[in-house]
């Protein structure tokens, strides 16, 4: 499919759905958090969409807002799209799993929860992976203070 | 007369815990799985990360562009040169810089020889961790030829640190094609004798066949990429899927095997190595005259954007994400690293084997720690 009609096949489900390709080499689109669950299952299990296969699931601080961008491709009909879910609660950052659609997200999303503190709603296994267990804050966020310099400047 | 024992209450097993690593001979690093087994088998495996993580993307976000290159072979040194090149193909790409043709066919050649060495050192590890020593030995003496060849290119064996973004850091060392030549054809008479060593062995045979089964299904949900998944039959070699550098005008199959285990992924990556030697043979004598760098800016500013380049490293697709908002330096730089999305699956593919089984199924991943931890 062109990116073209995979925008028009997905802006069918919901108006609330907003794409752009500027700056970027992939279809881009921004999902409200809580139409994400569903969205995500019909991205794979629409015949001609068939979008199996996560390929990467980053982690971001807007500064503003956070956000986990997943990038999307489909092992049999070749197309990419990328996918961004925002939450502006900084104190209660929360965005539904997709652990049980793709289940490489289960150990991608225990990351994103050690470094950005979102939490992921069902997620079978929401631990500390990384950090240890008694670490304050969030280090990849944007206003992590950094006391110590762990960080080189 | 043989005695006859009669056991009235058979024993009773229950399921405990015990930790393999974070200082583990077999793991290759520090990396703790938490194992839950009854008796011999394995009920879970919990992964345990953070050991050697030094936050590289967060350190990224303070550093040039020129310097982010450097911090990348430090996650997957086996592949060192290759996530060099991944880096500086997101930079090329986002300043739409045409780099020359024969930084192109340089980068390709020594990525083949960083593939090749990386699968001689897996080849060796693996026949040590599942009791073979003999392999490391052949393993290294071979590998050190290649290394050999890095450090008179840049003067580095192992982290190289070659490519700048623009092209190279300098020019290839006047020896380099015909050391090159002269240790393809040794290698290529001493390939056939790893297959005679460990490929025909029955021990090696019975340890690997059947074992650590993945199906393609599996492999495309848990998001494998590279010979792991390509001993599932996952077709995810992105040299052909989206070729960079020089990859489009060599010609090479992908080897893909889709019994799923761990005898296939070591297959896999034998035939690799075969297909390697042939990429490095059809452009070892062709390297183009010209430039081994275009000029950039001493202080590289990308434009706004978000940026994702690939490449395929020895151990599968490393992603790199790069979100610029115009600045000096990148606004969050993502690695997608082929380690830790393969380690995703190692809970599913060990359950219900025996705890010896994990070291074979393990080796087969060929996991390198900092490249899960980065």
């Amino acid at each position: 499919m062109t990116n073209l009609e995979l925008q028009n096949t997905i802006a069918a489900w919901s108006d609330q759905i907003t794409f752009t390709e500027e700056a970027t080499e992939f279809l881009t689109a921004q999902v409200p958090a809580a139409e994400w669950h569903e969205i995500a299952l019909q991205l794979k299990s629409t015949p001609e969409l068939h979008f199996d296969y996560l390929f990467c699931e980053t982690g971001i601080d807007y500064g503003t807002d956070l956000g986990v961008i997943y990038h999307l491709r489909s092992t049999d009909l070749k197309h990419e799209m990328v996918v961004k879910v925002n939450t502006s609660d900084r104190e209660n950052a929360r965005i539904d799993t997709v652990c049980d659609i793709w289940r490489t997200a289960e150990l991608h999303e225990r990351e994103i929860h050690d470094l950005f503190g979102i939490e992921f709603n069902n997620h079978p296994n929401m631990q500390v992976l990384i950090l240890p267990e008694n670490w304050v804050g969030f280090p990849l966020r944007k206003d992590y203070s950094d006391p110590v310099n762990m960080i080189i400047r | 007369m043989q005695q006859e024992y009669i056991v009235k209450d058979p024993f009773k097993t229950e399921e405990y815990m015990i930790n393999m690593g974070p200082q583990h001979p077999a793991t290759h690093g520090v990396l703790r799985l938490v194992l839950t087994i009854d008796g011999e088998i394995i009920k879970k495996v919990e992964p345990d990360l953070g050991y050697i993580h030094r936050s590289i993307e967060k350190m990224c976000e303070y550093d040039t562009y020129q310097q982010i290159v450097h911090l990348t072979d430090r996650m997957d040194y086996l592949s060192s040169h290759i996530n060099n090149e991944a880096v500086c193909l997101t930079v090329e790409k986002a300043l739409e810089l045409e780099v020359p043709e024969r930084v192109k066919v340089i980068r390709t050649i020594i990525g083949e020889l960083t593939r090749l060495a990386s699968h001689q050192l897996w080849w060796g590890v693996f026949g040590m961790d599942i009791g073979g020593l003999t392999t490391y030995f052949y393993a290294f003496r071979d590998r050190e030829l290649i290394n050999d060849i890095f450090e008179e290119t840049c003067g580095a064996r192992l982290t190289m640190n070659y490519n700048i973004p623009g092209g190279l850091m300098f020019d290839i060392h006047p020896n380099f094609v015909n050391r090159t030549k002269a240790f393809i054809k040794h290698f290529k008479t001493k390939l056939p004798e790893y297959d005679q060593l460990l490929t025909g062995n029955i021990i090696f045979e019975k340890r690997t066949k059947g074992v650590g089964v993945i199906s393609k299904e599996d492999a495309i949900s848990f998001g494998l990429t590279g010979p792991t998944a390509r001993g599932s039959g996952l077709v995810s070699d992105i040299r052909i899927s989206h070729p960079y550098s020089a990859y489009d005008r060599v010609k090479f199959n992908e080897v893909l095997f889709t019994e799923g285990d761990t005898w296939a992924r070591y297959k896999v990556r034998i035939q690799e190595m075969w297909e390697s030697i042939s990429i490095i043979e059809q452009l070892i004598d062709n390297i183009p005259e010209g430039d081994f760098k275009v000029p950039t800016k001493a202080v590289i500013k990308l434009p706004k954007g978000e940026f994702y380049q690939r490449v395929e490293t020895a151990r599968g697709e490393l992603g790199v994400y790069i979100n610029s908002d115009g600045n000096k330096n990148p606004y969050r730089v993502k690695f997608r690293s082929p380690g830790f999305s393969n380690l995703s699956i190692l809970d599913h593919a060990a359950r219900g084997s025996k705890l010896g089984d994990l070291v074979a199924i393990m080796a087969s991943f060929d996991l390198v720690i900092p490249d899960i931890d980065r």
